[in-house]
């Protein structure tokens, strides 16, 4: 008994040091590259600040497939494209402010449900691999997104504002300004507080309370029986289809409601950013969100609120800092804008790695105890 | 009773034959025959075009059939390409850097990127028999985080050839680098046929045929056998007394050789080394087309390759030529992108036997 438990504290222990080793590292990373980058704390903090309203929805709708055990959802870029076809309607309509805002989520709500529901179909199929299945819907759907935005808006869906149609007739101009809307959200309860030895610094006070509400909703969402069934999925398959669990029906709604936040998200952070790049926005939101996730000590089959947060200063704090760092060191800016990408796929592949391994261990140790169950039987 | 057999015999004929060539196989292969047929009337000129669809094919096929030992071995398909391209590449400059000029700078660049797909492969094989089951989504990203690497070791790494680095710093490669002088071409002038404007660049389909053969006779061999072994059931294979992760390592290391070779290939008919941020999506042309030729997920032969990567290259050239005549509209890269992503996720939803 007493050496049963000191095996879990041990296991404990090790689970706790490989948790903490990326953001760890992460810490270190940033400790050194700060000073190196010279940039001032005042800067630093507001970056981080507006980083943080700008993404932290988007990296919180990746909780919920996580939760129903589907792993990272490289799917999320769907969302993010029902958002951006939303806000295009909303800008071509001229309704501005928040109203617009709100108007591009109503509209890129049945968008999401339905590439959501196309992608969990999907998924079901291919049960095992959702990951590289999910990453390759992606493009797909990308494909699919170009063939609406650059031939069929303005040829069959009508668009009437020259500002944003290409020269040509139809078709979506590369970059789509949001002047109307930009920084709206944020900006709708203006706040700047003076933080000693900082300065003053702006907080996006709408942006944060919508994410606090989301944050809400997903602790909420964890009690309910739909929560508690897609754990159980995620926990074991066979064993929730036993008890009567609609598996099938539990994922494809999992990743619906993640590919409708994710518009939510993708919409919150364009107003943020105040342009629409048409056709590349949503191309490496995925990618920027899984690894700041991942940095935050998430892994493929757990990760919490906390996480969330954790990663968007970590992973910002690097993205911020690098390329500066990079210069002062090599005097070559470009080396900085290739480490923080590299960092970003490095911290990916890791995880993933570690995910796999850890499968496979608990896989072996399974049979291994089966199989002395099965001798004891015999014996 | 009895025409009811033989009316399901003859759909079962049918059916059969599509379940063999598969339903998007034949929709691609028919839509490029389509192309094919349009191609006089809306004024393109058809021996340019399948001109265009030979050299491409020559350029394109050893980074297609480097697909095959790695889907044999049961590793799934390769996205972890790009791996092998940067030794291809490290080998490439290398060998400029070197000073080799003409035919002996295409040799060179074989024989120096070698070691480096052996190591890169060895490294790249001994993670992938850690993850077993995980193959495909961290070989994507090996290959990713290995690209963005590379992006800063280019710039870094002390190249003095003025040929290749900027002109203004002295130092760090440029994007794109010209073979002239060096081995553009060197394989397709190599007895190359002229007829008109129909051209068969001979060398670089040699080329191919011989390492195709090489493969060929390579899994026919007792090792070939055993790595299929792997591949079709891994179980069966232990039992028998085949070292499956040997085998496995095995199968990516040459995969990883043939990508290095490939891209050479790829760069002599091009005439242009590319580096920094483009070997990135050069994985998923290379997977596709070995799908639309008939592969799945653990299953691929030479003919595969062939077949593949010409219905792949010929969508790829006659698509924007004939839609531009046609609607004066060029959408050939959404096409593009919709039939080769849309044959990826075919694959992977097909149930495969013998899956872990």
């Amino acid at each position: 008994m007493n050496k049963t438990s000191k095996k879990k504290v041990n296991t404990d222990m090790g689970e706790l040091m490989r948790r903490g080793s990326v953001p760890l590292m992460f810490i270190l990373i940033c400790a050194v590259c700060i000073p190196l980058s010279g940039l001032s704390p005042n800067m630093l903090v507001n970056e981080i600040v507006t980083r943080m309203g700008r993404n932290a929805f988007l990296i919180l709708s990746l909780l919920i497939p996580i939760m129903a055990g589907m792993g990272l959802n490289f799917g999320m870029t769907l969302g993010a494209m029902a958002g951006e076809i939303g806000l295009i309607l909303v800008s071509d309509w001229q309704i501005v402010g928040i109203p617009g805002m709100v108007l591009a989520m109503i509209i890129s709500v049945p968008i999401s449900v339905l590439l959501g529901f196309f992608c969990g179909k999907i998924l079901n199929m291919a049960k095992g691999r959702e990951m590289i299945t999910s990453y390759i819907i992606s493009y797909f759907i990308n494909g699919i997104y170009q063939l609406v935005v650059l031939y069929l808006m303005g040829s069959v869906i009508p668009i009437r504002h020259t500002s944003i149609k290409l020269p040509r007739g139809y078709g979506i101009r590369n970059t789509v300004s949001l002047l109307n809307m930009r920084q709206m959200l944020d900006n709708l309860i203006p706040l700047r507080i003076t933080l000693p030895g900082v300065g003053e610094v702006k907080i996006p006070v709408m942006t944060f309370i919508v994410i606090a509400v989301l944050c809400f909703f997903i602790v909420w969402f964890r009690r309910t029986k739909l929560g508690q069934d897609m754990r159980a999925v995620g926990q074991d398959l066979g064993v929730s289809r036993d008890s009567g669990i609609n598996v099938e029906r539990t994922r494809i709604l999992s990743i619906i409601i993640s590919t409708v936040l994710a518009g939510f998200g993708m919409i919150i952070y364009l107003q943020n950013m105040g342009n629409i790049a048409t056709y590349s926005s949503h191309s490496q939101i995925g990618m920027f969100c899984i690894a700041a996730l991942l940095v935050g000590g998430a892994s493929v089959d757990k990760a919490s609120i906390g996480n969330v947060f954790l990663g968007v200063v970590l992973f910002h704090l690097m993205f911020i800092v690098a390329p500066r760092a990079g210069a002062a060191i090599t005097g070559d800016s470009m080396i900085g804008e290739y480490f923080r990408v590299f960092v970003s796929y490095a911290v990916i592949t890791v995880a993933l790695v570690m995910y796999e391994t850890n499968k496979r261990r608990a896989k072996s140790r399974e049979s291994e105890r089966l199989r002395e169950a099965q001798m004891e039987e015999e014996g | 009773m009895n025409e009811k057999t033989i009316e399901k015999k003859e759909k079962g004929a049918f059916g059969k034959f599509v379940d063999s060539f598969g339903l998007p196989r034949l929709i691609i292969a028919l839509f490029l025959l389509l192309l094919l047929i349009l191609a006089p009337f809306v004024g393109a000129d058809l021996p340019t075009q399948i001109s265009n669809i030979i050299a491409r094919f020559s350029w394109n096929g050893v980074l297609v059939l480097a697909m095959v030992p790695m889907v044999h071995s049961g590793c799934g398909l390769n996205f972890g390409l790009p791996l092998g391209i940067i030794s291809g590449l490290l080998g490439a400059t290398l060998s400029i850097e070197f000073g080799f000029t003409g035919p002996v700078s295409f040799l060179m660049a074989i024989l120096i990127s070698t070691p480096f797909a052996l190591v890169f492969g060895t490294g790249y094989g001994w993670l992938l028999n850690r993850i077993k089951g995980g193959e495909m989504m961290i070989a994507t990203y090996v290959g990713f985080s290995s690209v963005s690497l590379m992006c800063m070791m280019w710039l870094i790494l002390p190249y003095k050839s003025p040929n290749m680095v900027w002109g203004m710093a002295g130092k760090g490669l440029r994007t794109t680098i010209s073979l002239e002088g060096y081995y553009d071409q060197v394989l397709a002038n190599f007895l190359a046929i002229r007829i008109g404007n129909f051209e068969i660049p001979t060398g670089t389909l040699l080329f191919f045929a011989v390492l195709a053969l090489a493969i060929w006779a390579f899994l026919h061999t007792k090792t070939g056998t055993a790595m299929t072994a792997v591949g079709s059931n891994p179980v069966f294979a232990r039992a028998a007394g085949i070292n499956v992760d040997r085998i496995r390592m095995l199968s990516v290391i040459m995969s990883t050789w043939l990508a290095a070779v490939g891209i050479l290939v790829y760069e002599q008919g091009f005439g242009f080394i590319q580096l920094y941020m483009a070997p990135f999506y050069m994985a998923l042309p290379a997977v596709s087309a070995i799908l639309i030729g008939g592969a799945s997920v653990n299953k691929a032969s030479i003919m595969n390759v062939i077949i593949g990567t010409i219905l792949f290259q010929g969508i790829v050239t006659m698509t924007p030529t004939v839609m531009n005549n046609m609607i004066h509209m060029d959408m050939s890269e959404v096409i593009r992108i919709i039939v080769s992503n849309g044959m990826i996720l075919y694959a992977l939803t097909r149930k495969t036997e013998g899956s872990r």
